[in-house]
């Protein structure tokens, strides 16, 4: 009798998945283990091990309904295998359409965000307003406060749906893009010979 | 056909070139809009077709005649002109884009500005890159479905507003129906007494004693009154009928006979009045701050009633005048 007394859980990982489950089929956007583990009041670390149980049965392949880790969180989305279905019931208005002027900013934004308007159209030789109004519209970007100083634009920065229309499971998740090397060099040269030839 | 003429369907602006070109110099378009790339490869289009053909307006300058070797001929002129045309614009974008960096980069050395531009086209080139990951990715997650939106039970965030009243809201908008009223113009046609009702006031009080507080005689008339009073004061002093005397400024003002009465003014069957002042008083006629020579500036010791009667004003200067010190101080 010496040994403490080994509790014996009265709520097991099996239970806890179900609750989470449930959780994730109320909540309609990504739920992060912390907001889980509120909802469940349980450990994060419990929470982690359920959803793990979770990812196996909700996986491709298994279940019309598969988990995803995204945008930061957990979340339910159809199976790959019933998206014709899936594409006859609805349309995926968030990203039909979607032109290049508005990948580029897109893009802008979503490695150098936040920033703001003139910023992207300083890169892209192109004013951006359309462009910008645009992903606003369909909720890729919002408005995440103004540059310091007096008359400050708004900038932008992407949202969580951004990254549940792309698959991405955080905003680190986007590719690096890799230096360009050669091309910028070949480019700099080229400006060079020509700045010189001017000036000569 | 002429540069003009080009017919455009560009993102920002569909119809003919001149009628762009004459939308961004009356700035109802911003240039910054216009995808002058766009514009070029229209152009050149329009050039590679084997024949022009028959212009819109139908006023073309190309004669129906020998079409071959008039078109050399147009498309130099056509390609001078829209080439002075495109330029022209491409620096007004360049412009409306970059604003204030015109004057930082004409400051660099051209080999600093060739740096500069290429850092920004790889920089471009590195975003392009970025766009083409994201279409593709796109691309691949087209069969990914999700729910989107606010969850159905999610609380709603509620609106806390004051409780309201709606008899309140109704006798607001009945108070804003009501017709306004009648302007008053009671302003614009003052009624004043004329000067010389207290000419004669005061010369009366000067027959019977030979000096009064001013205040004590017109401190319950209107403002206006009042003023027209002082008038009449200064009007006396003037003619020498009388002597002012004011202990410090703001203070109340004495009225008394003059000590060296005007011969000419005294009114006639008077005697003019004794050279001696009244004592009772205690302060001598022609004080300090007698009005004909204006005193030294010194602060009033307390606040007292304005000669004419403001004396709310006097407060506030003393108040003034007392937190400026306590600022300065």
């Amino acid at each position: 009798m010496d040994r403490p007394l080994r509790l014996i859980t009265t709520n097991p990982v099996d239970q806890l998945a179900r609750t989470l489950e449930a959780l994730l089929v109320v909540a309609s956007a990504p739920l992060s283990v912390k907001e889980l583990a509120q909802a469940a009041d349980d450990d994060p670390e419990r929470i982690e091990t359920a959803l793990g149980l979770l990812s196996d049965r909700y996986r491709e392949g298994r279940s019309g309904i598969v988990l995803e880790r995204v945008a930061g969180g957990y979340a339910f989305r159809a199976s790959r295998e019933a998206a014709v279905a899936c594409g006859r019931l609805f349309e995926r208005p968030v990203e039909r359409g979607l032109s290049q002027a508005a990948m580029e900013t897109l893009a802008i934004v979503a490695y150098l965000g936040p920033c703001s308007r003139p910023e992207i159209a300083r890169i892209r030789g192109v004013a951006a307003d359309s462009a910008v109004a645009g992903l606003l519209e369909r909720g890729l970007i919002a408005e995440a406060g103004r540059d310091d100083g007096p008359g400050g634009a708004v900038r932008y920065r992407t949202t969580a749906l951004f990254e549940r229309v792309f698959g991405l499971e955080s905003a680190s998740a986007l590719p690096r893009l890799d230096d360009l090397g050669e091309t910028a060099a070949e480019i700099r040269e080229r400006l060079h010979s020509v700045a010189v030839g001017k000036t000569a | 056909m002429s540069a003009h003429e080009l017919e455009l369907d560009l993102d920002a602006f569909e119809g003919p070139f001149d009628l762009l070109l004459t939308l961004v110099l009356r700035e109802e378009l911003e240039p910054g809009e216009v995808d002058v790339a766009a514009i070029v490869v229209a152009f050149v289009e329009r050039l590679s077709r084997p024949c022009p053909a028959a212009p819109p307006a139908g006023q073309s300058p190309v004669p129906a005649t020998p079409q071959e070797r008039e078109r050399d001929e147009w498309d130099l002129d056509v390609c001078g002109e829209f080439l002075v045309l495109i330029s022209a614009l491409l620096e007004l974008k360049a412009r409306a884009l970059f604003p204030d960096e015109e004057a930082e980069l004409a400051e660099l050395e051209p080999e600093e500005a060739a740096e500069e531009l290429a850092r920004r086209l790889a920089e471009y080139r590195r975003m392009k890159e970025g766009a083409a990951w994201l279409s593709e990715r796109l691309g691949a997650e087209r069969d990914r479905f999700f729910r989107v939106g606010p969850a159905p039970l999610a609380p709603q965030p509620q609106r806390t507003l004051e409780p309201q009243d709606p008899e309140r809201l109704g006798a607001v908008l009945r108070a804003l129906a009501e017709p306004p009223s009648q302007l008053s113009l009671a302003h614009m046609s003052l009624r004043l007494p004329p000067v010389s009702r207290f000419l004669e006031r005061f010369r009366a009080v000067l027959r019977r004693r030979t000096r009064f507080d001013l205040d004590a005689e017109i401190g319950d008339l209107p403002r206006m009154e009042q003023a027209v009073a002082f008038l009449a004061l200064l009007e006396l002093r003037k003619t020498g009928e009388i002597a002012l005397d004011q202990p410090a400024p703001f203070a109340p003002i004495r009225v008394s006979r003059p000590a060296r009465p005007w011969p000419a003014a005294a009114p006639a069957g008077q005697s003019p009045a004794p050279p001696k002042p009244d004592s009772a008083g205690g302060a001598p006629a022609g004080g300090p701050y007698s009005h004909t020579d204006p005193p030294a500036y010194a602060p009033p010791a307390a606040p007292q009633k304005h000669a004419d009667g403001d004396e709310q004003e006097t407060h506030l200067a003393n108040e003034r005048s007392a937190e400026w010190t306590v600022r300065s101080a």
